[in-house]
């Protein structure tokens, strides 16, 4: 007789961290296909795990980017500056500062390495994790903390949760609070370079839990009609607040085994192995740019950080989870290798770490400059009747007119805008 | 009688409805082991095990599309979307399926699914967090649409919807999950420990579907509202010293219009407030129904008060919010105008 299946979580809070559902392959033992093979032959990339660092932090196999030191001190740079970032916001929410946030620790070697292997005309159509592109394009984190204050230099104009950014000169789409809407648009993008015949790619990210949503599978089927040229992400953390990635359908095959469904590349890599990154996002680039048609990637990693400020983990999964993590620490792995080759020491690290976190605490003191949610100057409220549409209809000045007047009895009453 | 929130109201309904039913289940996102972000479910998994109470994959048109799928197979299921903003990629599902399967097959097949989605702003949401959009619902027909604004109507009214033989879409207005709020975010928060309505019974009793609620008898002014509003509303009368008639709608469809319009008929003005945004909106429904049925006695136009026609900005939550000052003006507005004098003041 059947019996509904309840995908198994495989440990909750006070069980011994157990990962032996991870499927792993010794790093270097993921043979690398041409990048423009035909996707049948490919499918033996969908369930592997290309892994380029081994357990004594050398870099192995044909999958090696065999990047130069300078690169890798970069990588490792854009990394530290992103969690240092996220730690330090992390705090600020918890002293009431910014009213929500949402770090990517664990998880910034995907970010990282996959910007620094694609082009900066290249357009990224990210989800909430991926703080770390801006990083490597460089945008002021001052501009950042601007959005996360919602001040008078806020890029959304006070219109977006923190990390909802967007950077239109960095060809950075502007993030969505709902889930995996942005997986077609990137596609659509890539259609949109190819009917143009222009040679930049499209990139998007999602989480595992994502991949659930119908949009995910309108995106693989559309790049795979299409061939457009983009690359999709999808990021397993393992972790959809509380939920267990086996409830998006990983507990039967990998996720990235959708792709040859579609007839479409994939590969599964270690998301935690920078140079492993770099080198399947390099391969995929190359195979879009060529025409050669779109790639799935999933990148396997571990969400260390809660979903949000408003989550707290140690309800549904062990505490000390993230230490048994079977591939390690991105920043950590990166270190060793570097330090391996010689070009890189604990003292350096060290010292890095200081300058990034005096970096930050600069750019926060200049932030808070133009603005908190609690004092100094304020965005004009009535900005918010504004970009609804390019012209602002009469109904809409009618009710901006009206806000004034709200205003004014607001004072008379004593109701003015939240001290939070 | 047991003093409850919100939150543990709609809890105790899903528990008694489950414990009555073998039938009830309960599906949605993060809702089992972890109790629901806002912790509506919590408990549920460990009492009536996950073969009633399933997590599921994040995919709302999945969640709705199987809900109806177990309804049609005799099954009760409550859905939950996570925040009423998530609710979009089921639509087809709701508005093409679940609201008119029993039209379609002539009454043969029905999906009596439950859908709850907490709703509305004033959590610093952002907004993708703070979406009102019951309007876009009670414009698909087939389905019954409600929305609690107290712990003992959102308790009887979850059984009712549960034990209708229709689907309904229950909407939780989430600002006053844990108390009641006048709308005044400077104030500290108040909970339902101290309202009249945080009195909940602890067993099985329903508050019918279709049926309003004076709130407060009054005699100058006929207010028509739901949700966090109607706390704001009563806040902006008593502010003003006027003795408002406020009517709890609960049900947006079926429409109490008997109640509403018998009240407006009295008082002669009427004021409508949603935190929805105003164009399209429900109050235009409301202002509709009411100028059909009471012209000849309104004494001055009818004034809807409403979220501003933006998305809901998380920076200026409390500027976009119908507070009670908007509340007030609209109060001002129809208590100023006299009917004859207007209709003197168009003859000249």
């Amino acid at each position: 007789m059947p019996r509904l299946h309840v995908p198994v979580t495989p440990t909750r809070p006070g069980d011994k961290p157990d990962f032996s559902y991870v499927a792993l392959s010794p790093a270097g033992a993921i043979k690398k296909p041409a990048f423009d093979a035909g996707a049948l032959e490919l499918e033996f990339l969908a369930t592997g795990l290309v892994r380029v660092l081994d357990d004594g932090h050398r870099a192995k196999g044909p999958w090696n980017p065999k990047l130069d030191p300078a690169t890798l001190r970069t990588g490792l740079r854009h990394m530290l500056l992103t969690r240092v970032y996220d730690d330090r916001l992390q705090r600020t929410q918890r002293q009431g500062r910014i009213s929500f946030y949402m770090r990517s620790y664990g998880e910034e070697a995907v970010a990282v390495a996959q910007c620094m292997a694609l082009e900066p005309g290249d357009m990224l159509f990210p989800s909430y994790r991926q703080q770390g592109f801006y990083m490597v394009r460089g945008r002021p984190l001052v501009e950042l903390m601007c959005q996360l204050l919602s001040n008078t230099r806020d890029m959304c104009k006070g219109r977006q949760l923190p990390v909802m950014y967007h950077w239109k000169e960095g060809n950075i789409f502007s993030i969505s609070g709902n889930l995996t809407t942005q997986f077609p648009q990137a596609v659509g993008w890539a259609m949109a370079a190819a009917i143009k015949e222009e040679t930049h790619i499209a990139a998007s990210w999602i989480g595992e839990g994502s991949s659930a949503e119908a949009d995910f599978h309108h995106a693989l089927l559309f790049a795979s009609v299409y061939q457009a040229p983009v690359i999709l992400n999808v990021v397993n953390n393992q972790w959809a607040i509380s939920t267990f990635q086996g409830y998006a359908g990983g507990e039967q095959r990998s996720f990235a085994a959708r792709g040859p469904g579609y007839g479409m590349a994939a590969v599964r890599v270690d998301g935690n192995d920078f140079l492993a990154v770099h080198a399947v996002t390099q391969w995929a680039a190359q195979r879009a740019r060529a025409g050669a048609g779109p790639t799935l990637i999933e990148l396997v990693t571990y969400r260390a950080a809660p979903h949000s400020t408003s989550d707290d983990p140690t309800r549904y999964r062990p505490k000390n989870d993230y230490e048994h993590w079977p591939l390690g620490d991105p920043v950590e792995r990166l270190k060793q290798h570097l330090i391996m080759l010689g070009e890189w020491s604990e003292e350096r690290h060290a010292a890095l770490t200081k300058a990034l976190e005096a970096e930050v605490a600069e750019a926060w003191k200049e932030a808070v400059k133009f603005g908190t949610m609690t004092e100094g100057p304020r965005l004009d409220a009535h900005t918010m009747f504004e970009d609804v549409y390019a012209e602002m209809p009469s109904h809409l000045e009618r009710q901006a007119e009206a806000l004034r007047a709200e205003l004014a009895l607001n004072a008379e009453l004593g109701l003015t805008a939240a001290k939070e | 009688m047991a003093r409850m929130n919100m939150i543990q109201a709609l809890n105790s309904a899903l528990d008694v409805m489950m414990a009555r039913h073998r039938n009830v289940v309960v599906i949605g996102e993060d809702i089992g082991y972890f109790g629901g972000v806002f912790r509506v479910t919590d408990g549920l998994q460990k009492k009536y095990g996950d073969q009633r109470v399933l997590d599921s994959p994040i995919a709302e048109g999945g969640i709705v599309g199987a809900a109806i799928g177990m309804a049609v197979n005799g099954l009760k299921p409550v859905a939950e979307i996570q925040f009423a903003d998530y609710i979009y990629p089921a639509i087809d599902q709701i508005a093409s399926e679940l609201a008119r399967i029993r039209y379609r097959s002539a009454g043969d097949f029905s999906a009596p699914v439950t859908i709850r989605a907490p709703c509305g702003g004033g959590i610093r949401g952002g907004q993708t967090h703070s979406q009102s959009p019951e309007a876009i619902f009670t414009h698909m027909t087939g389905l019954k649409v409600v929305m609690p604004s107290n712990p003992y109507d959102a308790k009887g009214l979850l059984i009712a919807a549960i034990e209708s033989n229709d689907p309904v879409l229950f909407f939780e207005p989430k600002r006053i999950y844990n108390g009641p709020f006048d709308g005044n975010p400077n104030k500290p928060a108040v909970s339902w420990t101290e309202h009249p309505k945080g009195e909940v019974p602890e067993g099985y009793y329903t508050v019918p579907i279709g049926s309003a609620d004076i709130v407060k008898t009054g005699t100058q002014v006929t207010i028509v509202t739901y949700g966090t509003m109607v706390f704001v509303c009563e806040a902006a009368a008593r502010s003003l010293g006027i003795d408002a008639e406020i009517i709890d709608v609960r049900s947006m469809s079926p429409l109490d219009t008997a109640t509403i319009t018998e009240s407006v008929r009295r008082t002669g003005r009427c004021v409508i407030a949603h935190e929805a945004t105003r164009f399209s909106g429900f109050g235009a429904e409301l202002s509709a129904t009411i100028q059909e049925e009471c012209f000849w006695h309104l004494e001055a136009p009818i004034q809807r008060v409403a979220g501003w026609d933006t998305p809901y900005p998380h920076a200026f939550e409390w500027e976009y919010f119908p507070g009670p000052a908007r509340v007030a003006l609209a109060l001002r507005a129809v208590m100023n105008v006299s009917g004859a004098s207007e209709r003197e003041g168009a003859a000249e």
